[in-house]
């Protein structure tokens, strides 16, 4: 059932309505504002927080629809669920509410037994809702989910130019083997926290985690300039994290752990893959495959980082880079330059 | 079948579920605010504003059906559905009958609202 105590706004121009709402309200364990237009609404509603708007359609100065519109609009308060109460005539209307976004529809005069139900049901969604914001905050960061709210979450790509990185822990397996399944976690969630402030902290966005390995962007959904340079200093920063972290290890007498870290730039194609359900902002293409590769390089060549041409030709002079030659590739017809950044190279 | 001024049951319900004392003070906010919609009606009409006149007959109409003032309700609804007519004589005529719909309602509200 639905959480009682949530905090209701209740629009409505006139005060017959807006006293029986809000007694209705009070009788069901909630608290409630109340208004007595959209413009005074909307103004409350971006001044204090509230879990469940109550609206009206019929009042002077701004109607529900245009509430409805502007909530539409607001990245704030676009999630805000609104239920209409009102007596207006026509179905068309209750569509066009629906479709600017309205949760619900309710006739006046109001069932209390049916509003308690649609409040109940609408306070659930909000918090699956912000329960999965919650999620998508902790596991995309920020900037995937701002762009998740401002795209309103369609999924299809779009082509853009970035970096992409690729990072895993070496010898990870016989590690795992080694010690016991909790040790591991706690090492993973070490990891991951560390890396993943390394790479927010240069404008990256992790956008896949799997086992010891993951995932970054550098350039995608937002744009980044000098995308390479952040994604380089990011790679030296996670293995400065790295070797603080073995220090600390050290000392608790355990083993040393090694990263290898692939970069490439290019295009690519970014967006939103899965269904409406169940979605996650990717990036496919050459330059994907290829940042990959590099990574798994690193275990060949021994060196922790190593990047491509591209992501080469946009360093400048403070970066330690050496051209280690071309490489064959699997699935590249052409040999690939591959050049690895030396530690202690400034930036 | 003529409307009843006050559908009992209707109203009987309102108090069961929000109380009669709240019930009392709602009637009493109702009696206050209701001869200013009947005015807007009027003024409305005087100036030709659609939507002011819809917006004045809407709220009489909600107001009537939560109090189960079902022949009040209706001519409401009428107005609304109808909104300005071309001749001003028909709406004038629509609002004197709503002028007594509405007295009588408001006298048998008061009655409720002790009971």
């Amino acid at each position: 059932m639905a959480e009682q105590g949530s905090r209701l706004l209740v629009v409505d121009d006139n005060k017959v309505n807006r006293l029986l709402l809000a007694r209705s309200l009070d009788l069901q364990g909630h608290r409630s504002a109340l208004a007595e237009n959209g413009r005074v609404a909307l103004e409350m509603l971006r001044r204090e927080a509230f879990d469940l708007l109550l609206l009206d359609i019929e009042m002077p100065e701004m109607d529900g629809f245009q509430v409805l519109e502007q909530l539409k609009a607001d990245l704030h308060l676009r999630d805000l669920p609104v239920i209409v109460t009102s007596s207006v005539e026509g179905v068309a209307n209750i569509v066009r509410c629906i479709e600017l976004g309205a949760e619900d529809y309710l006739a006046k005069p109001v069932n209390p037994v049916l509003l308690r139900a649609r409040i109940g049901a609408s306070l659930e969604k909000k918090r699956l809702r912000d329960q999965q914001k919650e999620m998508v905050r902790r596991f995309a960061t920020s900037e995937v989910a701002q762009d998740l709210q401002q795209s309103g979450f369609t999924l299809g790509g779009r082509r853009v130019r970035g970096s992409v990185m690729f990072s895993d822990i070496r010898g990870f397996t016989a590690l795992v083997e080694s010690q016991p399944p909790e040790e591991t976690i706690e090492l993973l969630n070490t990891y991951y926290t560390l890396m993943f402030d390394a790479i927010s902290g240069h404008g990256g966005v992790v956008n896949q985690m799997i086992g010891d390995g993951l995932m970054a962007i550098f350039g995608a959904p937002l744009p980044l300039p000098d995308h390479c340079a952040a994604a380089v200093r990011a790679a030296l920063e996670m293995i400065e994290m790295i070797e603080l972290l073995n220090a600390e290890r050290a000392a608790e007498g355990k083993g040393r752990i090694a990263i290898g870290i692939g970069i490439a730039t290019g295009e690519m194609v970014a967006g939103y893959t899965g269904t409406q359900q169940r979605a996650t902002y990717t990036c496919i293409g050459d330059t994907v495959n290829l940042a990959a590769r590099l990574e798994a390089h690193t275990k060949v060549a021994q060196r922790a980082i190593l990047i491509d041409g591209a992501t080469r030709s946009e360093l400048d002079e403070r970066f330690a880079v050496d051209a280690l030659g071309e490489v064959p590739f699997k699935g590249k017809a052409a040999l690939v330059e591959v050049f690895a950044v030396g530690l202690g190279g400034g930036g | 079948m003529t409307l009843p001024v006050i559908d009992r049951a209707t109203f009987a319900e309102l108090q069961e579920t929000a109380g009669a004392d709240f019930v009392a003070e709602l009637v009493d906010t109702f009696l206050e605010d209701a001869p200013a919609l009947l005015a807007e009606l009027r003024s409305a009409r005087a100036v030709a504003d659609a939507g002011r006149f819809r917006r004045a007959a809407h709220s009489l109409k909600s107001n009537s059906h939560t109090f189960g003032a079902s022949a009040l309700g209706a001519l409401a609804r009428g107005l609304e559905l109808k909104g300005l007519a071309g001749d001003p004589a028909s709406d004038l005529e629509a609002i004197e009958a709503i002028d007594a719909a509405y007295a009588r309602a408001a006298e048998e509200l008061k009655g409720l609202r002790h009971g």
